[in-house]
């Protein structure tokens, strides 16, 4: 067990430099001149000549690019011109906002959708079955955008329950923070708990007839023990690969949802680097989100391991 | 103890009500066994085996319902219990083996938390004790180092070791009656003879009865003490072994015996069968169900549904006509 996960990490390795270099090629393709943005339209050549200097960006290419993995390795992601602040401390200052969003969201979808995934494979055929994949059609087919503004106009223009932007503040209190938090987390989660409840009742469905829980009835077994031990824990691999995708996807949808409820994660910021060119600050959060998929990845992968022990037995046979 | 069978069933109807119509699976059943003997139910595929083990085990298909009859177990009539009831038998007084063991077991735990699942369930023990039981029984059941083996995964053990594994799960409770449905029919031949001995040495331990549905003759003559034929849902021919053997009544049991392969056969003879197929479960009823495969055929055949006679002690059958109007319409069964 323990050898496959550290096989499974030394992958991660080429895996990781691939990343960078994409980043890195991506950001250098992009119109725009970084001196440019950063000097304005009137300067001189001869200060954007210095700039371009002061910048490295008249380095030979090869050179740049091991100047950025000497960076990335030592923790430096450059500097953001605009906000005038090391990229990594960025990062690190909005992290917090994005992932409180981010997890809210996924753990409305996780308590929501799977219990009504795995009530509707109980229950298949009937009305509530339909009426929750209805909506988990619709859940999945929405965009979240739209939702977003929907919701904004009901339960904050119309109804004036909710505001409609900003986080809050803790200095107001936990509830401050919490009330803010309600439609975007909400809104976020749409999608996730969609995929979540479609795909852990096909999962459900799946070993809901086998023969082993058959066998497990014939136990006398309670039939809530059978669905929710035995059930469960062999519909769950599909639904942790699931939830691996969604982490991630809710990370990036973020993006467009902290855009609408002003939301100040690495989504806004990650917009506004774009908006402002601003070179550094978008390589580096490019960067941090593909190394994210990455890392979450990695989870799945090892969470595998734990789940089916027949995945187990054949890697370690594999890995002699 | 007292001197009624220890199972009854009585004119069993177990139906399933698709969206095409009613199948009635089982349409008539009735047997019954006593504590330590072992009855055999053959028949065919579709002939309602299973659906009557599963029937007594109460775990039908959710469309699948028990609509008539009794099954008095110990004298309480199971039919009509509540399945919150059930639960305190299944697993404790009735068990059951699987066909398939390659799929009975659930592939995600260790086979020793599967065992203490069924000690738990239904025994008060402490967890170092449930532990030693279940290496009791992996060791009662031919497990080599069952303490080592506890906490292997069931795709660690080869077929006929796994349905090992679930005949210690279903012994674990000393149940009063095991249902083996098909329990050998997916194992290598020199895998069956070992697991049917293993189900006699142990029936002969503890005393318990046995159901053994089988389409397989030969497994019937050496494992069983009395025999119920089934076809097409109803129970056709019913007695002890040598009965059946040496004096079977019904054609279809006929037919049975005759498709029997044996050894001294000649090689180039075409292999014996019934011809047709049986009917559609959802049509039956009004008629004998065989009547289309049968070569004694008659008028009434085709309009009543023959009731269960007791043709001799112990020996009913459900024919519309004895062994001699049967010779006399269309010769013996030898021919």
């Amino acid at each position: 067990m323990l050898k496959m996960i550290v096989k499974r990490i030394l992958q991660l390795i080429p895996v990781l430099l691939i990343t960078m270099t994409i980043t890195f090629v991506i950001t250098r393709v992009l119109p725009g001149n970084p001196a440019v943005t950063i000097l304005g339209p009137q300067a001189s050549p001869e200060a954007i000549e210095a700039m371009e200097e002061e910048m490295g960006l008249n380095d030979p290419m090869p050179i740049q690019y091991l100047n950025y993995i000497k960076g990335i390795v030592t923790g430096d992601l450059g500097t953001s011109y605009r906000y005038n602040q090391p990229v990594a401390e960025l990062l690190l200052d909005k992290l917090p906002n994005t992932l409180s969003l981010a997890m809210t969201s996924l753990i409305i979808a996780l308590v929501i959708g799977i219990p009504v995934g795995i009530l509707s494979a109980i229950k298949q055929y009937s009305i509530f079955d339909y009426v929750a994949m209805f909506l988990a059609l619709v859940g999945v087919s929405m965009p979240a955008f739209w939702l977003g503004l929907m919701l904004v106009l009901v339960f904050s223009v119309n109804l004036g329950w909710l505001p409609t932007m900003g986080m809050g503040s803790l200095a107001n209190g936990f509830g401050d923070v919490l009330i803010h938090l309600i439609l975007p987390a909400f809104c976020l989660s749409t999608g996730s708990m969609a995929n979540f409840a479609r795909i852990s009742r096909s999962s459900m469905l799946e070993v809901i007839d086998q023969d082993y829980m058959k066998a497990v009835r014939a136990k006398g077994i309670r039939e809530t023990v059978v669905i929710m031990k035995h059930g469960f824990k062999n519909a769950l691999p599909p639904i942790v690969t699931v939830l691996g995708m969604r982490i991630a996807a809710l990370m990036t949808g973020a993006i467009m949802i902290e855009q609408i409820f002003n939301w100040p994660g690495i989504g806004r910021l990650i917009v506004d680097a774009i908006n402002n060119n601003d070179f550094e600050l978008i390589q580096g959060t490019v960067l941090f989100m593909a190394i994210l998929y990455v890392f979450v990845n990695l989870l799945v992968d090892i969470a595998y391991l734990y789940l089916n022990p027949k995945v187990n037995y054949e890697s370690e046979r594999r890995a002699g | 103890m007292s001197d009624k069978p220890l199972l009854q069933v009585k004119d069993l109807k177990t139906h399933f009500f698709t969206a095409s119509g009613v199948a009635k699976a089982v349409d008539g059943v009735t047997f019954s066994l006593d504590s330590g003997q072992t009855l055999g139910i053959v028949g065919e595929s579709g002939s309602g085996k299973s659906v009557t083990s599963n029937s007594i085990m109460r775990l039908l298909p959710k469309n699948g319902r028990i609509v008539g009859g009794e099954i008095l177990f110990e004298d309480k009539d199971i039919a009509k219990l509540k399945i919150s009831d059930m639960l305190d038998i299944r697993g404790k007084d009735i068990s059951m083996i699987f066909q398939d063991p390659m799929t009975a077991l659930d592939p995600v735990f260790t086979i020793g938390s599967q065992i203490m699942e069924v000690i738990n369930a239904h025994q008060k023990l402490s967890k170092k004790e449930a532990r030693d039981y279940a290496i009791k029984v992996l060791g009662m059941v031919g497990i080599p180092d069952p303490e080592k083996r506890l906490k292997s995964y069931p795709h660690e053990f080869s077929g006929g070791m796994r349905q090992r594994v679930i005949i210690a799960m279903a012994i674990a409770c000393h149940p009063k009656l095991i249902i083996a449905d098909e329990p050998t029919t997916a194992l290598d031949v020199t895998v069956q003879a070992q697991v049917l001995n293993l189900l006699k040495d142990l029936q002969k331990e503890t005393g318990t009865a046995i159901i053994l549905v089988t389409h397989n003759l030969g497994v019937v003559w050496r494992m069983c003490d009395s025999v119920m034929v089934m076809y097409a849902g109803k129970t056709v021919e019913y007695t002890d072994v040598r009965t059946l053997y040496s004096n079977p009544r019904h054609p279809y049991t006929w037919g049975l015996l005759k498709s029997m392969p044996k050894i001294t056969d000649d090689p180039n003879v075409p292999l014996a069968s019934i011809p047709g197929t049986p009917p559609d479960l959802k049509l039956t009823g009004g008629s004998c169900n065989f009547h289309n495969r049968c070569k004694y055929c008659q008028k009434i055949c085709m309009q009543e549904s023959p009731q269960m006679k007791e043709v001799e002690p112990g020996h009913f059958v459900a024919c519309h006509f004895s062994k001699e109007e049967l010779e006399k319409i269309g010769g013996s069964i030898d021919e």
